[in-house]
């Protein structure tokens, strides 16, 4: 549209057509919610209704009849960046829809509950697609009637949520008092000898308790990891990585983000040291460390992780 | 049947971008030019295709005449549609064997509006015109249907308008436009932004003569050994998108076979297939060597301006059998096809 008109043309308050008996009656069903066609002398059902039959040019019958409310998706065409003229603001489809019962199609807007303008189209904006009408509250009697049509439920979403107020134990306690003291804790087994970050209290591998305490460094080795491409609320962005993390002077490898690098630049053996949240925002967690960012030190070789994956 | 033949093109250097010209200044000159190549400085008949819409006044194709010379007045007519279709008007009336000469005019200045919006009013006003839907929706719907039924993807359109902007650059009246980008974004999906024809200002013009008379005026006439134009349904829900039956029926009436040039008017890279398979068109056929509308879009010439362009090839001796083919509606609703030869009974 030109930014500022100097001339237009109007017809002030719209150009009112007489419609005839047989879009008559189908604007008028429409006003009542129902998507009516009309009989051709061939025995076809042409909807939206015209007064002749596309194909031979002969007058239609007198016969009306119910189609849809299903109907199929022919063809579609789909309006990243609507124009003022369109019936959304945000992203939709146009839309060729054959409803069940109709031999041919009528053209409307498909709403697929796109909200972000300039998105692409959506995968399951597809032909063959299932649709049905989507009808104002406040019909006039006119094509838009019909808000849009929208697809048929093929989901719902169930609100699913429980409340818990967890311990962590007596060991875990206190590796979440040295994370308050940006610390971090860990126990050595008294049999294999091997260091357990975050501990647990016991060594899963030898089955007894342990209580030897030692502070490990906040830097480590990458030993495996894995690109996400699912958000996630603690991550940076998508992709983000998760990754076995091995801290020096521990033996069991522990789960963090990995930031601060490309997703396809993170690798095995990869060093990497913690980014710590500000001190005033530190608590009794372990999300005290938001992530684990590239150190700049030499990879670690394959032989010092090989033990630990 | 009589034999006429184009005898004389001409056509505006076509901008996508306002000029500050009115249209019949921008005609002005192409008539004079043709006046002058022909010798003729009045024609047994006149007759003009344009869209009154484009600048929103009733009549303006009148003012157009100004361009012509209309005094004493002259016989006169007018189509609300591409200049091809003023052609096929101007072409039946010599076929009557009462005027021997002819001049065919089509102008659009699209730069002064919306024409996605202007192209809303021709559509059904029950069902179609009150959605807002617009012509490039529309066609995204058609390249849908075709891209659905062929398997034909968004690579092989991207090659077409690659082909087109290559060629139009090559072509001093079509526009300078880069290489389509692989990752150029969408317009109205599954079109993106270069397979959209390009939008320009421009006018073309046309003379049509019969007989005795075109042999004295061109060296080499371009034969109008057939021409024929059908429709299809208006309403895009009860036909089949992806094919165009009126130009099959189209180009079956007016002889399209043995064709070594075709000059199509696709404003949208997946009509290219449509009206090629429509037609017929064998890989050994150079299609639109000017670029096509893809490349310069001049609305109501550029369907005149194929034609034109295929009989340049043969006044060029380039070509010795070539076709024009014009489209008008949406979804390539109505189409044109001109058969063109080297010889009168080609």
């Amino acid at each position: 549209m030109p930014s500022s008109p100097n001339h237009v043309l109007e017809f002030p308050g719209g150009y009112t057509r007489s419609v005839g008996p047989v879009i008559g009656r189908f604007l008028s069903d429409l006003r009542d919610g129902r998507l009516v066609g009309v009989r051709t002398r061939t025995g076809k059902v042409l909807f939206p209704p015209a007064e002749y039959d596309p194909d031979t040019g002969d007058s239609v019958t007198d016969e009306f009849v119910e189609v849809g409310p299903v109907g199929t998706v022919e063809s579609w065409s789909w309006v990243a960046e609507p124009l003022g003229t369109h019936p959304f603001d945000r992203p939709f489809a146009w839309a060729l829809v054959t409803p069940d019962g109709a031999d041919t199609a009528i053209l409307h807007a498909l709403d697929v509950g796109e909200y972000e303008r300039g998105a692409k189209p959506p995968k399951r904006l597809k032909v063959g697609m299932r649709v049905r009408a989507r009808f104002r509250a406040d019909r006039k009697g006119e094509i838009g009637d019909i808000e849009a049509f929208q697809p048929e439920v093929s989901m719902i979403t169930v609100p699913s949520r429980l409340e818990f107020e967890l311990r962590p134990g007596k060991a875990l306690d206190r590796f979440l008092e040295g994370m308050a003291e940006g610390r971090i804790l860990g126990h050595r087994c008294p049999v294999c000898e091997k260091v357990i970050v975050p501990m647990g209290g016991l060594c899963p591998k030898d089955g007894v308790p342990t209580i030897e305490e030692v502070e490990v460094a906040d830097t480590g080795t990458v030993t495996t990891f894995a690109v996400n491409n699912l958000p996630d609320p603690r991550a940076p962005e998508v992709p983000f990585v998760s990754a076995y993390v091995l801290l020096d002077g521990a033996d069991i490898a522990m789960l963090s983000l990995v930031a601060g690098i490309p997703a396809d630049q993170v690798r095995m053996g990869m060093r990497v040291k913690a980014a710590w949240k500000p001190r005033d925002e530190w608590g009794r967690t372990i999300q005290n460390i938001r992530w684990f960012e590239p150190s700049g030190e030499p990879d670690a070789s394959f032989e010092a992780i090989k033990d630990y994956m | 049947m009589r034999d006429v033949a184009i005898v004389a093109f001409a056509q505006t250097k076509h901008s996508a971008v306002d000029e500050g010209l009115h249209e019949t200044e921008m005609l002005l000159p192409i008539i004079q030019q043709v006046k002058e190549q022909t010798g003729i400085s009045r024609f047994d008949f006149t007759c003009s295709g344009s869209c009154d819409y484009l600048i929103g006044a009733p009549f303006s194709f009148v003012s157009a005449l100004n361009a012509v010379g209309a005094w004493p007045p002259i016989s006169e007519s007018h189509v609300e549609m591409d200049g091809a279709w003023a052609l096929y008007e101007a072409w039946v009336k010599m076929q009557h064997g009462e005027f021997d000469t002819a001049l065919v005019y089509g102008f659009g200045k699209p730069s002064q509006g919306s024409l996605r919006e202007i192209f809303n009013r021709q559509y059904d006003p029950y069902y179609l015109a009150p959605l807002g839907v617009d012509q490039v929706s529309l066609a995204a719907l058609q390249a849908q249907a075709y891209m659905h039924r062929s398997g034909t993807k968004e690579d092989d359109l991207l090659a077409v308008a690659d082909r087109a902007r290559k060629a139009g650059r090559a072509n001093p009246y079509a526009l300078d436009l880069d290489d389509p980008a692989a990752d150029a974004a969408y317009d109205v999906a599954p079109l993106k932004t270069h397979d959209v024809a390009a939008e320009a200002d421009g006018a073309a013009v046309i003379v049509l003569a019969a007989d005795v008379h075109a042999r004295d005026i061109c060296e080499r006439p371009a034969w109008i050994t057939g021409i024929d134009h059908r429709a299809d349904a208006h309403s895009p829900g009860v036909r089949d998108l992806s094919r165009s039956e009126s130009t099959r029926l189209a180009g079956e009436r007016a002889g399209a076979t043995g064709i070594e040039v075709a000059e199509l008017h696709v404003q949208f890279s997946h009509e290219e297939f449509i009206v090629r398979e429509a037609l017929n068109l064998g890989d050994d056929v150079k299609v639109n060597p000017s670029g096509g509308p893809l490349a310069a879009n001049p609305v109501m010439a550029a369907g005149l301006i194929r034609l034109g362009e295929a009989a340049a090839r043969i006044h060029s001796g380039e070509a010795s059998r070539t076709l024009g083919h014009a489209t008008s509606g949406p979804c390539l609703q109505q189409n044109l096809v001109c058969v063109l030869s080297g010889e009168s009974h080609g």
